[in-house]
């Protein structure tokens, strides 16, 4: 599936819910389907910095795709993860930097976008396109 | 168990429009007063008559709007002077807050400070009351000396007299901790500090919306306090000193307002307390730092402690009540402040949801980076109560943590 359609999934499976308990009880759930990184490479360096939990962010190159593994010591903050994770991961590095983050606000998650959150969902997207971007760099 | 109100909370409320808003489609709870406090329409008020009755600049000017001006100004000096019972009005210095003041403390300092000398603070410390004494250390060789806390949360001051030497120079020991709550015996510290002949400087932000500090009783060398965590506004604070102290410090910062006369060849400075007032201050600031005071003293600061002590009570109580949690500080001497985590929850997805339920409380380090790292915890949850908050608030903050943890379990 492409990024944009996997995007539309997301949005369409959030229209279901009509308070907050029902979306973060599924942010809650969508985080336990995040590719988890080993333990043994959860390293200093791959640490996003601006969040309050901890969140490592693994990315690895294979045919021409880009895969992401993460984990964090919070709940939420792995949910909001697993949602990147799951559009972002398995593209191609010039399909993640010519993407946009509107989703997140379609899926009611906007507060989270501002760059003062301490879930540092910004700095996470930056990673991700940082990821992109060196591995295009890399492979042209 | 009973609850006494001392206060009649409603009305009081209706002082505060904020605490009518909605947040998230819930009413609001605002329980981060630790962080700041809320500012009652008596002090808002009062800015918006400065600026639009008699806003001029003080004490240079001639004109009766600057004359008025700077009345308002000293007239707030004098009130906060009161507030702390200090013996001059020119003890008491107006500055951006209790950062800047320790800022002020610090970096005057740097001439009484030589290599081998000591700065004692404590473990507890918020980073205002650390980083200034690192700079401090460093720029002079002196070294920084760490009284440590217990795991209760409390200083060991059994040790303290381990820690003080004719060495030390200065102490510098919040009056209430902001992460924990804890109470600190400030009059024993002080006393023991000038057996050494040790200068304390008594970090009081936290303190100042609970407790009226008496600085002559305390016999303390400097207090800071911020306006905005008392129901003042953000962006003005004090530093007390004592008069011999004020007169031996070198100024702070240069400018206008802090000189006698200024010529290429030689400047001298002005006398107590423009010494080290340099530049236009927040002038609407200072002045709405003095009505907040009025504010307070007419709720009074019994009543105050009663109204918190009941919240304090009650929230403590209820919140040991559910199964893995655990409060930090949970001591006698502590103010109405609850920092805690539940077994196996990031305090960051707690906080996240109690957002979403209206409550306002603060996640994280609370600028305490030491208390976390010796606790080892990646933060807390803190609610800090203030005499404006409910019993029903506090049962909301229970009932929301409650659901927060099933959610997340």
């Amino acid at each position: 599936m492409t990024i944009k359609e996997i995007q539309e999934e997301i949005i369409e499976e959030f229209e279901m819910f009509g308070d907050w308990t029902d979306r973060y009880e599924h942010i809650i759930e969508l985080g336990k389907t995040l590719p988890l990184i080993k333990e043994e490479e959860k390293r200093d360096d791959l640490l996003i910095k601006g969040c309050q939990s901890r969140v490592w962010l693994k990315s690895d190159y294979k045919d021409g795709k880009i895969v992401l593994t993460s984990d964090s010591d919070a709940i939420i903050t792995k949910g909001i993860i697993a949602i990147l994770i799951r559009v972002f991961s398995n593209q191609t590095p010039e399909d993640i930097v010519n993407s946009d983050m509107d989703f997140i606000d379609a899926i009611g998650l906007k507060e989270h976008l501002s760059p003062t959150r301490a879930n540092g969902l910004v700095s996470m997207m930056n990673q991700i396109k940082m990821y992109a971007i060196a591995y295009q760099a890399q492979h042209n | 168990m009973k609850i006494t109100m001392a206060l009649e909370i409603q009305k009081i409320r209706e002082d505060f429009p904020i605490l009518n808003r909605k947040v998230n489609g819930s009413n609001l709870v605002y329980l981060d007063n630790a962080a700041t406090s809320q500012t009652p329409n008596a002090v808002i008020n009062s800015i918006k008559e400065y600026y639009q009755q008699y806003n001029a600049n003080i004490h240079r000017g001639v004109h009766s709007l600057s004359q008025e001006a700077t009345d308002a100004y000293e007239q707030a000096r004098k009130k906060v002077q009161a507030f702390f019972n200090a013996k001059k009005d020119y003890e008491i210095i107006f500055t951006t807050g209790a950062t800047e003041s320790i800022n002020l403390v610090a970096s005057s300092f740097t001439t009484l400070v030589k290599p081998g000398d000591e700065i004692l603070i404590t473990h507890m410390e918020h980073h205002s009351n650390i980083v200034p004494w690192q700079m401090l250390c460093e720029r002079t060789g002196a070294t920084l000396v760490i009284l440590p806390i217990d795991k209760n949360g409390e200083l060991q001051i059994d040790k303290l007299d381990q820690y003080l030497s004719a060495k030390t120079k200065l102490v510098a020991v919040t009056h209430i901790s902001n992460g924990l709550g804890v109470i600190n015996p400030i009059k024993e510290i002080i006393e023991k500090a000038h057996e050494v002949n040790a200068a304390v400087l008594v970090d009081g932000a936290q303190a100042c919306s609970h407790i009226k500090p008496d600085v002559q009783a305390l016999d303390v060398d400097f207090y800071v306090a911020s306006a905005h965590k008392m129901c003042g506004p953000t962006g003005v604070g004090v530093l007390y000193g004592k008069e011999e102290w004020l007169h031996k410090l070198p100024p702070y910062q240069g400018g206008g307002e802090m000189i006698k006369e200024v010529t290429f060849d030689k400047t001298t400075y002005a006398d107590l307390p423009h010494k080290f007032e340099a530049g236009t201050p927040n002038i609407s600031g200072g002045i709405a730092f003095g009505a907040a005071i009025d504010y307070l003293e007419k709720i009074g600061y019994h009543a105050i402690a009663k109204q918190e002590e009941a919240l304090l009570t009650l929230a403590t109580n209820e919140l040991k009540k559910i199964e893995g949690l655990k409060i930090y500080g949970d001591v006698a001497n502590k103010t109405s402040l609850v920092s805690f985590n539940i077994e196996g929850l990031h305090p960051y997805d707690i906080g996240t949801i109690l957002d979403q339920m209206g409550i306002a409380v603060r996640t994280g380090h609370h600028c305490n980076q030491p208390i976390m790292a010796f606790f080892d915890i990646p933060g807390t949850v803190r609610a800090s109560f203030a005499f404006y908050n409910t019993i029903e608030e506090v049962e909301a903050l229970v009932n929301a943590v409650e659901k927060a943890k099933n959610m997340l379990s």
